[in-house]
């Protein structure tokens, strides 16, 4: 017997805005979260702009996210982004953070990328210093892959599956869809899912050299973000994470908790790197697929979805994108959906984009608005070739919004779609 | 350096790893450090190699085996303290 499954709580730590009601304002004025960077100056990297959350570090401490013995020692930078956002879900949705019985109904999928290579920095230069002995015991649980839903885990009690899910810049949407289906199949009856990630400079330099990034923009930075535009010319890197309670419904309901949204289904999967698909590039017809198979887990039909939460991270696979949303939902010109995209304002958080995102897709729901694409005064003509340009909205639309289909796409040719809806 | 000295000084470096600075106000040699002040014993390494770093001397492996409580703490700073001079 399949449950329905909805949102009761959401967290977030985004670079225009930490906590929900700062990212709301964020988001629905258009506010960017891209800064110039001085230390990417110093470092010659073409691209010296990047969205860094402004997150209060000892707030860790002393908002009571980890205790100070915990604190003590703690340096990876994704880590404590993903604490800070899955507490403030856990406390959004009423939950008390203390208990001494395991909770076992509630389980953790949290993904990431890389844990932070730069906290790493002290271990390799000790170890090289044949002083390895000196390490102390906070390295590894910070190293591994699992570290944010160790933390995370730990410090709530989580007693259900409790997993690390990586998927390049599909991790996000991914995680809350494996989340949805655990809750849906009866494993668990509450899943703290999201994505956390903290670019720093090694991953980063990764990324410039591969030119993939904004570079022409170092000195305007709130504009370097331009999803769409004909200037697009590169991703913009952004941290941050952003967690969420999914819950079955009939719990949900038992306990009181307030309800923001339901999710009613998606898709992961690849592209195969065939057919075009490569380790960097999308295979369409894998990517039209998983948009399909959202739409049909969900019972949802092309025609209901009100706003397409994008990928589209400023780069010229945009068109494709938009191409491919056409061709998959059989809608274009002025019967496309309204369309944006977050990155415009915040870059591209790699793991974390997607949770991220939905958490603004479901604002966007709740508070019956569109946000705005901002940086898109120069539209990209072969996209708007293809979809009328009133359909991409550079200014907060104030409307009724039912569906939401959510979509990120990732290195490796991986694509993940939820469908995200108002609770009815 | 006389006990007293260095139970002092001990105060401040195992402070990090416990929640109970109560307790760690009054310890005394009896003082366990897993059971009364509720380290997590993976952070023993921690205070192990902080003392090292303190007092500029190098714990091995079964001198860091007795360091369970207080008392046996300063025991084996003080010891490695003698050995340096």
């Amino acid at each position: 017997m399949s449950k329905r499954v909805v949102v009761t709580g959401m967290g977030i730590v985004s670079p225009n805005g930490i906590g929900i009601p700062a990212f709301l304002h964020a988001i629905q004025n258009g506010i960017s979260g891209i800064k110039f960077m001085p230390r990417y100056q110093e470092l010659n990297f073409s691209c010296q702009v990047a969205g860094m959350p402004a997150f209060d570090w000892e707030s860790l401490k002393n908002k009571n996210y980890i205790s100070e013995v915990t604190f003590h020692g703690l340096k990876g930078t994704n880590i404590g982004y993903g604490v800070a956002a899955a507490l403030d879900a856990w406390a959004d949705s009423g939950m008390a953070y203390e208990t001494d019985e395991p909770r076992w109904e509630t389980g953790c999928v949290f993904g990431n990328s890389i844990a932070d290579t730069e906290a790493m920095k002290n271990v390799i230069a000790r170890v090289d210093n044949k002083e390895a002995r000196k390490l102390g015991s906070r390295v590894v649980e910070q190293a591994m892959n699992s570290g944010v839903t160790s933390y995370v885990s730990g410090r709530l009690g989580l007693g259900n599956k409790v997993l690390t899910n990586s998927a390049a810049c599909a991790t996000g949407t991914q995680a809350i869809l494996m989340g949805y289906e655990y809750v849906k199949h009866g494993y668990a009856k509450r899943m703290l899912v999201g994505s956390a990630e903290h670019v720093d400079t090694y991953v980063y330099g990764a990324f410039d050299s591969m030119r993939v990034l904004s570079r022409k923009y170092n000195d305007a930075p709130e504009k370097a973000s331009r999803p769409m535009s004909i200037t697009a010319g590169g991703f913009v890197p952004g941290s941050g994470s952003a967690a969420l309670i999914l819950e079955d419904l009939d719990y949900a309901l038992e306990r009181g908790a307030r309800i923001y949204a339901e999710v009613l289904g998606g898709s992961s999967n690849s592209g195969g790197q065939r057919q075009g698909g490569t380790m960097t590039a999308a295979n369409s017809t894998g990517v039209i697929r998983c948009i399909h198979e959202a739409m049909a887990t969900s019972g949802v039909s092309a025609d209901q979805i009100d706003l397409i939460s994008g990928h589209l991270t400023a780069t010229n696979a945009d068109r494709q994108e938009i191409q491919n949303w056409t061709e998959a939902l059989n809608r274009a010109g002025d019967d496309f959906p309204l369309t944006n995209s977050l990155k415009s304002m915040i870059g591209h958080s790699l793991s974390a984009a997607g949770s991220i995102e939905t958490v603004a897709s479901i604002l966007q729901i709740v508070h019956g608005f569109v946000h705005p694409n901002i940086n898109f005064e120069d539209p990209n003509p072969e996209i708007t070739n293809l979809v009328s340009l009133d359909k991409l909205p550079v200014k907060m639309i104030k409307k009724e919004v039912n569906i939401v289909a959510k979509a990120n796409f990732g290195f490796g040719d991986v694509n993940s779609c939820l469908i995200l809806s108002k609770y009815k | 350096m006389t006990r007293e000295e260095i139970l002092s000084e001990l105060k401040a470096v195992i402070s990090p790893y416990t929640t109970n600075k109560e307790m760690l106000a009054g310890i005394d040699d009896q003082t366990d450090l897993i059971k009364d002040l509720k380290i997590n014993s993976a952070n023993l390494v921690d205070i192990i190699i902080d003392a090292e770093a303190k007092y500029d001397i190098e714990i091995d492996y079964d001198s860091a085996d007795k360091m369970v409580n207080v008392g046996t703490c300063i025991d084996v700073i003080s010891e490695k303290l003698k050995e340096k001079i």
